[in-house]
């Protein structure tokens, strides 16, 4: 199994470990309703690490950044970030990432750590024919997610960048705990929070999450794991790659429409497919909703419309913060109006379900 | 409730018998690994099941996990309290967090499960795995 340079802590932390994606990572601490809690509240701090770093670098950087992902990179300027999607010539996920513009003919693509090698591969691909240099550099960098209400406050104790300032989806590299770094108002839990990449020995990296976990204190922030992540993601109704989007759903199927840009100079792999789909329209459609019964909908639970089965739940769970329990999932076009109601299976039972508005969760700003 | 008086499932159920009829609930160990409960999923009194059956469901953020009948027999009685306070599984988990009780058709399946000392040991072979 794999091992994160930040692993040692989490043993020192008591973390409760599980193999993730082939990585030995905590999916919790002290339990997820209360990690998730923090992260609400006020602060969780995530091991990352295990997330993909692929640099593209060249002078057709832009155009070769361009011509993979369905978001207008043109746009972005040194120090901004975009989320995108890896698509396929229908129109589908290969995967989801964030685009750092680092600087002119420079940008970083972060990308799902079950996806790297895939990633890799069809990236080198579509790009050999522009001039840039598409490195995997997934090996060299740790990532740690501080996220929640004090999430400035605490990493500003660490970071020699002035963060208040910065806007969220924008990014400044400077020192963090005397390394190197790149630190961004981004994260995976529908709360204010930054991401941290930095390159250091497995000893520094430990230091820095037990560093912020112990400074953490004074702002009641917990170290977090994986279960918190996927309740808090949940919630905000962002997108788990496997689950709710793959390669055999549609960009525009997924309800992410914004993050295309079919009039885009340069054609990107899978816009015909998505010019095509929009003129005649969807099928069916990423939805969210809520169980009307009790219980709890998860993962690969058997959907039913009016008495036809329609797939399954692609993400689901007890939501910490809201006492409910939601859900995502694909339903007919015609059946996934707010308030439209289906049915799930569980386990032997079958229980009813109605499309909610989404996200579930919404911060106050 | 004492724990030595409890009889114990290779699934970290504790039973309670007690004139013909059991009281089933899951071990501190149970609950610990199932995380924070947040739903319980209880059957119908009246149900008839057979040993080994699922009896009942426990749901906790992370996961589901079922309750196993320790005995033949019927539900005769189901937490009800739990319908709104599933927590009490964690918090309680051998007092206020029982979940039904059954009656017993043949005492001799009690004799399968553990008592305290071998389920201790169980746990102990659990943990060095």
């Amino acid at each position: 199994m794999k091992k994160t340079k930040i692993n040692e802590a989490h043993y020192i932390l008591k973390g409760k470990m599980v193999e993730f994606c082939g990585w030995d990572l905590p999916v919790q601490y002290s339990g997820v309703n209360t990690e998730h809690m923090a992260v609400r509240t006020t602060g969780g701090i995530f091991d990352v690490s295990h997330m993909g770093e692929v640099w593209f670098r060249g002078r057709e950087a832009l155009k070769a950044v361009q011509h993979i992902i369905s978001n207008d990179a043109s746009k972005l300027q040194p120090g901004r970030i975009q989320y995108a999607g890896l698509l396929t010539e229908s129109g589908c996920f290969v995967d989801d990432l964030l685009v750092y513009m680092m600087k002119e003919n420079e940008y970083l693509l972060v990308v799902n750590a079950a996806n790297i090698e895939k990633d890799f591969q069809w990236m080198k691909k579509h790009a050999a024919r522009f001039d840039v240099l598409v490195e995997n550099r997934s090996e060299e960098y740790s990532q740690i997610a501080v996220q929640g209400p004090t999430a400035e406050k605490l990493v500003q104790e660490f970071a020699e960048i002035d963060l208040k300032p910065m806007g969220y989806y924008h990014f400044a590299q400077g020192r963090v705990q005397g390394m190197d770094a790149i630190v961004s108002r981004t994260g995976y839990t529908g709360e204010d929070g930054f991401e941290i990449y930095f390159k250091s020995d497995a000893a520094a990296a430990s230091k820095l999450f037990l560093d912020l976990a112990g400074k953490g204190e004074k702002y009641d922030a917990l170290p977090a794991g994986l279960g918190a992540r996927d309740t808090l993601r949940l919630e905000a109704k962002m997108a788990l790659y496997g689950n709710d989007i793959d390669d055999s759903h549609t960009v525009l199927e997924a309800d992410l429409g914004w993050i295309l840009k079919l009039k885009k100079e340069e054609p990107f792999i899978g816009q015909e497919a998505l010019l095509r789909q929009k003129q005649e329209g969807i099928r069916r459609k990423l939805v969210g909703f809520e169980l009307v019964d009790q219980g709890i909908a998860r993962h690969g639970y058997p959907i039913t419309v009016q008495g036809r089965e329609f797939g399954a739940v692609t993400s689901g769970t007890f939501a910490p913060f809201l006492r409910r329990a939601i859900g995502l999932a694909y339903l007919p076009l015609e059946h996934s109006a707010i308030g439209s109601e289906f049915q799930v299976g569980i386990r032997e039972k079958t229980v009813t379900a109605k499309v909610v508005e989404t996200p579930f969760y919404k911060r106050n700003k | 409730m004492a724990k030595e008086n409890l009889l114990y499932s290779k699934d970290h159920e504790w039973v309670l018998s007690a004139g013909g009829a059991v009281t089933i609930g899951v071990t501190d160990y149970a609950q610990h690994e199932l995380g924070d409960v947040v739903f319980v999923d209880l059957p119908a009194a009246g149900k008839q099941l057979k040993k080994g059956d699922p009896a009942a469901n426990i749901e906790s953020v992370k996961a589901v996990s079922d309750v196993y009948a320790p005995v033949t027999g019927a539900i005769t009685e189901v937490n009800a309290k739990l319908g709104a306070n599933p927590e009490l599984v964690n918090q309680d988990p051998f007092g206020e967090g029982w979940i039904f009780k059954m009656s017993v058709n043949q005492a001799s399946e009690l004799e399968e499960l553990m008592d305290l000392k071998k389920y201790e040991e169980y746990l102990k072979g659990i943990a060095g795995e």
